[in-house]
């Protein structure tokens, strides 16, 4: 286990270094650069070469490449061109935000997901069953910016129950300990905070996780529906079990199999996917700041987060393996 | 009384738009305690079917209709609730299924498998329980059972697997077993040693055995009595000697002729019943066997045929039997049953679209393994 544990670490560096140099060129060759996006329409040649020569962009693409592998392994991703600031700093800020919204919305997803899709197989073709399918359907076509603004204008503006902006509230003056809201409020004891953090990711979570929790839904019916014909279902019943014994032990465990791959890559998209809703919630996250990035040729956040998605991707599929391992010894790893 | 009383039973299955299929269509047997009993009938026949109706494992679905008895030991099964099924179930009849590595669970251990049906029924846990499940394990011939308690079923092998579904069946000691073909899925040496361990487990518990097979060798070295089924009914029953030696039901003659003899010549061809499963005659409409049957006379097509009785206890359902040599023929009939068929009904074979042997239980096992084709 610890052995797989490592070798699939290690593989992270061919991973990140194919990465990189694919990325490296790939950013290179795009037209316009920082200097245009600093200078807009008004400058002059002379000082977009100038600012070329600062950010170091004259130089041959190969230096610039080793001075970027330099930085790399002291886990320096240089500085953003657009904040000044370096680049870890401002993703050790806003990452978490995006982390703590991504796993509200995939326990939400996961957490009605499973029960929902289970008990949809269960009562097949009855009211349950169409209303989840049905259901998910729509969850699946709705698109998030739009479910994010409704629920907003509901749940926020005209009713308010939640809040409808940020990640806290500023006046509680929250102590930071690793940006994470709702750790650092359990961390420090400040229980409000924890509690209004956490208050404010309810609306975002909910929007992010409509999409994950109808593809987890209609996976497991699916699976527990295939699940529930297999002959050792049948030799469970046959040995007079009682149902709930028959369903925890031979069908949900059985079923959950192709449900741990969907929520592993699920997990990695919406880490990577929660502009839409973090922009509507004025969510300071990670999302935003890249898509300004992208507008604003900012080559270095646009290298580190893409390398930090990566490494994310990596570990998400090892989790989703070794729970894999834990819920079916015929793949079990050694 | 007898300790499984099989009364006139039916299985159906109504489907919107087309004619109801009658998988089971009256059957009726009895097994008494210690006595080994053979369905027997190639695939479709039903025989399966009528097994997972006694166990009350026909997958629940709309137009499944499942009428007449069961009585085991008083009880009625196909009357009884879900719970008193269960309770049942696994304690005083267990099954033992066809293929071993589908019917046991891929990612459980084998001794939680075995552990769980004496949690259920004797209420044994932990170390007791552990204990007794590997003196099952033992009982039926796994070595070092402790280390199979651990072990996984894709980490065992086919007759392994197949002993350790034995031993969770016995591990209440049922009354009744039932084992629909428990060798087809094996190869041949681990066949016969599965074989002597039911035989075995029977003789030394007094458990009463109902084997289902199709093929006749298996027949041949177990059963005491023996059924065969056609298109959902039972056309012949007999004890085992008088059926081999004397068969009287044109189909039960065919079986019996269609099995690959050693002492054949090499030129010699072997002997199908003509024709295949699928042509046959709703009983209502006369016997279903008539349209492959050599021995067909104008009686056979009208009416079903009256179930005869003979002086020696043998039934058979036909109009026109295998002759004995030395008996007039009619002179053994002790007594006729005449046959209800309800009229519209089609025999499970004759639907045109091929359904499965039990809807929801995947299609029907291949016609390429029965012995005549």
């Amino acid at each position: 286990m610890f052995r797989f544990i490592v070798r699939r670490l290690l593989q992270l560096i061919p991973t990140l270094f194919g990465l990189s140099v694919l990325l490296f060129i790939w950013l290179h060759r795009l037209p316009g650069g920082p200097e245009t996006a600093i200078l807009g329409e008004r400058g002059t040649p002379e000082t977009r070469a100038a600012i070329r020569r600062n950010l170091g962009l004259d130089e041959p693409i190969l230096v610039q490449y080793a001075r970027f592998l330099r930085r790399m392994i002291r886990l320096d991703l240089g500085t953003s061109t657009g904040t000044k600031r370096a680049v870890t700093t401002e993703f050790l800020e806003r990452f978490p935000g995006t982390v703590e919204l991504t796993v509200m919305a995939m326990v939400l997803a996961v957490g009605l997901g499973i029960p929902l899709g289970y008990l949809a197989a269960r009562r097949r073709g009855r009211f349950l069953d169409h209303a989840s399918v049905g259901g998910s359907l729509i969850g699946i076509c709705i698109p998030v910016f739009f479910l994010a603004y409704v629920l907003k204008a509901i749940f926020a503006e005209n009713l308010g129950w939640f809040p409808s902006s940020g990640r806290q509230d500023p006046t509680i003056g929250a102590t930071r300990v690793t940006n994470f809201f709702v750790l650092d409020g359990i961390m420090t004891r400040e229980w409000d905070a924890a509690a209004d953090a956490l208050w404010h990711l309810v609306l975002p979570g909910i929007a992010l996780a409509s999409i994950p929790l109808a593809i987890i839904v209609r996976i497991t019916r699916a699976s527990v529906l295939e699940v529930l014909n297999e002959d050792f279902v049948r030799t469970a019943e046959a040995k007079g079990l009682t149902e709930r014994t028959v369903r925890r032990r031979h069908v949900l465990r059985n079923a959950m199999l192709p449900v741990a791959t969907s929520i592993g890559l699920q997990t990695g998209l919406l880490l990577s996917g929660a502009v839409l809703t973090e922009t509507v919630f004025a969510f300071s996250g990670i999302g935003a700041f890249v898509a300004e990035s992208i507008s604003q040729r900012d080559y270095p956040v646009l290298m580190g987060f893409i390398m930090i998605i990566a490494v994310v991707y990596v570990l998400v599929n090892l989790l989703v393996d070794l729970s894999y391992s834990v819920i079916d010894p015929r793949v079990r790893v050694r | 009384m007898a300790l499984l009383e099989v009364d006139d039973l039916s299985v159906t299955f109504a489907r919107r738009g087309q004619r109801t299929v009658h998988a089971v269509d009256g059957v009726s047997f009895s097994v008494d305690a210690g006595e080994v009993v053979g369905l027997v009938g190639e695939s479709g026949c039903g025989k399966s079917v009528t097994s997972l109706a006694i166990m009350g494992l026909l997958p629940k679905q709309p137009g499944l209709r499942v009428g007449g008895k069961a009585v085991f030991d008083g009880t009625d099964l196909i009357q009884l609730d879900d719970r008193s099924r269960r309770d049942i179930r696994g304690r005083d009849v267990a099954m033992i299924f066809q293929d071993p590595l589908s019917s046991l669970n891929p990612v459980i251990p084998i001794g939680l498998q075995v552990t769980e049906v004496l949690a259920r029924h004797r209420g044994m846990k932990g170390e007791a329980a552990a204990k007794e499940a590997a003196d099952l394990l033992d009982r039926v011939g796994i070595p070092d059972p402790r280390r199979r308690l651990k072990e996984y079923p894709h980490q065992l092998s086919g007759g392994m697997r197949q002993r350790a579904l034995i031993a969770m069946a016995v591990a209440c000691q049922p009354r009744l077993l039932i084992a629909d073909e428990p060798t087809t899925a094996l190869d041949v040496t681990i066949q016969a040693q599965i074989l002597e361990l039911l035989k075995d487990l029977v003789r030394d518990s007094g458990t009463a055995l109902v084997m289902i097979t199709h093929d006749l060798g298996v027949v041949a070295g177990m059963c005491d009595t023996i059924n065969v089924l056609y298109a959902g009914r039972v056309v012949e029953t007999a004890t085992r000697r008088p059926l081999f030696r004397q068969p009287r039901h044109p189909y039960t003659e065919g079986l019996l002729a269609s099995v690959p003899r050693l002492d054949a010549g090499r030129g010699e061809r072997l002997n199908p019943i003509p024709g295949s499963v699928r042509d046959l005659l709703p009983w209502p409409d006369g016997c279903a066997f008539a349209p492959r049957c050599a021995r067909r006379v104008d009686d056979c097509v009208g009416e079903p045929p009256e179930l005869v009785i003979a002086h020696d206890g043998r039934g058979y359902r036909c109009v026109n039997p295998v002759p004995v040599p030395g008996l007039t023929p009619g002179a053994d009939v002790a007594a006729t049953v005449p046959t209800v068929a309800e009229p519209g009904a089609v025999p499970a074979q004759a639907e045109p679209a091929d359904p499965p042997a039990v809807p929801g239980f995947g299609p029907a096992a291949r016609e390429e393994e029965t012995p005549h084709e």
